[in-house]
């Protein structure tokens, strides 16, 4: 890579404002392509079929009824998609999790799939397929199912981690651990100590747009795939291996996307329909509905967590202990392990430690949803700082700012810290209108931290310079939250443009280079250091082009402000050329003008929240609402702060939900009760305030702009914050998310009871 | 020689040590020198492994020189949603 990412700290004139989104009309006027949007000629359509039970052997499963039904043009198993994984046990769990092959593992796993010519006829076909069943004990409830006692999933798995291999096998798959120094000498010195257990449930990304793809196959091998996805590179490299095709042979195209949040990095119905196709002969449409979507993808763990932190007098914390455990569904996963990094990772502590376990229960496999697994952590953590400040009787954001982690400090999952926002964060909210704004009875206030790691990774870019001095910039990084405007402004900041002259488009697999997907914050980070390189690359071109032009050595131009220059007294007759004037010659020049940039984005910046939350709780109903919400964040540099601000309120409205009402919830059958949004309550607007936010820029000197992720951290503090907010309100500290009004109810009730 | 540190789970493949010097000039150098010679090492590095350099993680720049005087801590390669 030769690209210098180093922070310039340079002055900006389009980076930093607030253009009109260029995807806005397409979406305010329908016309915007989603997943379900695309079709062919001759498509057919797919449906799945899925295990009603939580755990079962399939014994067998016969297909010849549903193959007879007129209209039926292909019935899969897991015949369909054989082993070609060579033993790569993540992949094979990806293979497994898309079609069953020996057992069900929670319900909603898909056995077997047909493509028909209409949806009518397959779901008929799919009441013609007739699955044998050998019932399993099944556990679905993550301290349950840790238990030595508990229905085995996999009885091949033996825990990692350990000093010596268990002689038995177990639910739990992984122990990892963290931290440094001494707790135990650490808690001897701590004049108060809180400790305490918390459980948070598992939740759904809850975006709006389901799964949704085409697919089509060709007998000569090659294929398409169009889907809705946040990462079409990953896509075609899990299904190209899956099905056996060749990368470079399967072109995906990513749609506009409804919502990921972390739900749409991971295939599942996507090598089903690449099946069905191969096997139809005929383009296939697979569009889950809202029941497999919440059966059927991946939600979020469900985590047991024990907190014990201990300080001194004067507020400085002594020791800090966490245990956490986090569901994975049925295949191993290292969401613990994140949730045992970032634990406390705010914080300035001599002696920490943390350990996680993780779980396998017979739910659905577990993904990543926005900051994976930290905000349950944090939940635990900032709750239990919260209470020590009170058994302290210091102010809870005091308390934090006395122990907040700073440039230098070691963070509790090892390496040292750079420079970092927490403590402006903690500050700003310290001085925060909102924090002096008088409560009325039964309400209360809470406040909590939140940090993420933020991600970079392989990004590839490309502009082109059009005859008209217009630029179209095609990059690989799918835009989930705006990008598409960031990087426009990104290049017409660095070519000297207007923000009207650039647009951005996300090309497909066969357009481009590779790209990792768009997760860990990732999109606008990466690509727009990509695009500043191509930008770059771009302006060498146009520099020698208008040498070329002037007859001088390309050393004596320069580009300022859109224009080439020629510097120097002996050129004073020169007038500037511009990029349009350089473009509209190009042809007689040497042709098309582009830059391109492949590069590996690292150093992403970590970056840490502060969230302010007013509840108003009512006692009889144990309803809870959210009356007033701020949100404090590091975004290194606000690209456009517009969308800045859309992510930091769309986080925190995500753990609103989560920390109120969002809850799978199964019951003893191992099924689950509330696969819709009727009975799966996420907030609508009404339910929300006004959500305030405030942009704090501590620039990452890894990034030529300073600009950090800033898509997660915002869902890191909510669930502590409204925890924080109601334990407040009611008078009892609140232990398990989410706080629903039954819950709040039985709290009540029993602190009554003593 | 850098001093390399290892995060807890990792370090009970490298013969329980947290702490190594290790004679490598770029990130790539380091892994296959810590996989000679710790070959239970290498499963981990193919699942990923980060590597933090004064505190920034580098998830894939296996060219990243390694500063003699860097604090280089190695961490699982994560991923986000």
């Amino acid at each position: 890579m030769n690209f210098d990412p180093r922070f310039s700290g340079r002055k900006f004139a389009s980076v930093g404002t607030r253009p009109i989104r260029p995807d806005g009309i397409d979406k305010v006027t329908g016309r915007a392509r989603y997943g379900a949007d695309f079709n062919m000629a001759g498509q057919l359509v797919g449906r799945i079929l899925r295990s009603p039970h939580a755990h079962a052997v399939i014994k067998k499963i016969d297909t010849s009824k549903a193959e007879k039904l007129a209209g039926v043009k292909a019935v899969i198993t897991a015949k369909d998609l054989p082993d070609l994984t060579d033993g790569d046990a993540a992949m094979y769990d990806i293979l497994d999790n898309s079609m069953a092959r020996k057992k069900a593992l929670y319900d909603g796993h898909a056995v077997a799939a047909v493509a028909a010519i209409d949806a009518r006829t397959a779901r008929e076909a799919l009441k013609l397929i007739e699955v044998d069943y050998e019932v399993l004990p099944h556990v679905t409830d993550v301290d349950e199912a840790a238990q030595h006692h508990a229905p085995l999933i996999n009885d091949q798995v033996f825990t990692e981690g350990l000093e010596e291999k268990p002689a038995k096998p177990s639910n739990i798959t992984k122990r990892t651990q963290f931290g440094h120094g001494d707790v135990h000498a650490g808690f001897a010195q701590a004049d108060f100590i809180v400790e305490r257990s918390f459980k948070t449930e598992q939740t759904h990304q809850g975006y709006i747009e389901p799964h949704a793809c085409v697919a089509s196959v060709n007998p000569d091998g090659t294929a398409d795939l169009w889907v809705c996805t946040q990462g079409h590179f990953v896509y075609r490299q899990h299904c190209a291996q899956l099905l056996g095709l060749e990368a470079s042979k399967l072109r995906v195209t990513s749609s506009e996307i409804g919502g990921g949040f972390g739900g749409k990095t991971h295939v599942w119905a996507e090598p089903v329909a690449l099946a069905l196709s191969r096997k139809a002969g005929r383009p296939v449409k697979l569009v889950m509905t809202r029941d497999e979507v919440f059966r059927a993808s991946g939600p979020t763990s469900a985590t047991s967590i024990d907190v014990k932190i201990g300080a001194k007098k004067d507020g400085t914390i002594t020791a800090a202990e966490a245990t956490l455990r986090y569901s994975c569904g049925p295949y191993a996963g290292s969401w613990a392990e994140i949730g045992a990094m970032t634990a406390f990772a705010c914080y300035k502590l001599e002696n920490v430690k943390t350990v996680g376990y993780e779980v396998l229960v017979n739910r659905p496999k577990t993904a990543a949803y926005r900051a994976p697994s930290a905000p349950m952590a944090a939940f635990a953590v900032e709750s239990v700082v919260d209470e020590l400040a009170k058994e302290l009787g210091m102010d809870a954001v005091d308390f934090r700012i006395k122990n907040a982690a700073q440039e230098g400090t070691r963070s509790s999952y090892g390496p040292v810290y750079g420079p970092i926002g927490i403590g402006p964060t903690l500050e700003a909210v310290k001085n925060h209108p909102h924090m002096k704004a008088p409560l009325k009875a039964n309400q209360g206030r809470g406040m909590a931290c939140g940090f993420w790691f933020n991600f970079g990774g392989q990004t590839c870019t490309d502009l082109n310079i059009g005859m008209d001095g217009t630029v179209s910039l095609a990059v690989g990084t799918v835009d989930v939250g705006g990008s598409r405007a960031s990087l426009s402004l990104v290049a017409a900041e660095e070519l000297g443009i207007d923000y009207s002259q650039v647009k951005a488009v996300v090309a497909d697999t066969s357009s481009l280079g590779y790209n990792d997907m768009t997760d860990g914050s990732r999109g606008t980070f990466s690509s727009s250091m990509a695009t500043i390189s191509a930008a770059r690359n771009a302006i060498k071109i146009l520099r020698e082009r208008a040498a070329q032009t002037w007859d001088i050595p390309v050393e004596d131009v320069v580009w300022e402000k859109g224009h080439a220059i020629a510097k120097g007294e002996k050129y004073g007759n020169l007038s500037p050329l511009s990029l349009k004037d350089i473009a509209a010659a190009s042809g007689k020049t040497g042709g098309p003008i582009a830059g391109h940039s492949e590069l590996v984005a690292d150093g992403a910046g970590v970056s840490f929240a502060t969230h302010i939350c007013d509840v108003e709780v009512d006692p009889e109903t144990g309803s809870t609402r959210v009356i007033r919400y701020t949100v404090v964040q590091d975004a290194g540099k606000a690209v456009h702060p517009t969308y800045v601000e859309g992510q930091y309120q769309g986080g925190a409205a995500q753990g609103i939900g989560w920390a109120l009402n969002e809850e799978y919830i199964y019951g003893k059958d191992g099924r689950l009760q509330n696969p819709g949004f009727l009975d799966y309550r996420i907030p609508v607007c009404s339910d929300l305030p006004m959500i305030d936010t405030q942009i704090l820029e501590i620039p990452n000197p890894n990034h030529p702009y300073g600009v950090r992720g800033v898509g997660e951290t915002s869902i890191v503090p909510p669930l502590a914050a409204i925890a924080n907010a109601v334990s407040n309100a009611v008078g009892v500290r609140m232990t398990h998310i989410p706080m629903s009004p039954p819950r709040i109810l039985a709290a009540l009730e029993a602190e009554r009871e003593g | 020689m850098v001093e390399v540190t290892l995060w807890g789970s990792l370090s009970a493949v490298a013969g329980g040590k947290a702490k190594h010097d290790i004679e490598a000039k770029d990130i790539r150098e380091l892994f296959r020198k810590l996989a000679e010679q710790y070959p239970g090492i290498e499963p981990w590095i193919d699942r990923g492994i980060a590597v933090a350099i004064d505190g920034t993680i580098y998830r894939d720049t296996w060219s990243k020189e390694l500063p003699k005087d860097a604090e280089i801590f190695l961490l699982p390669r994560l991923a986000g949603g």
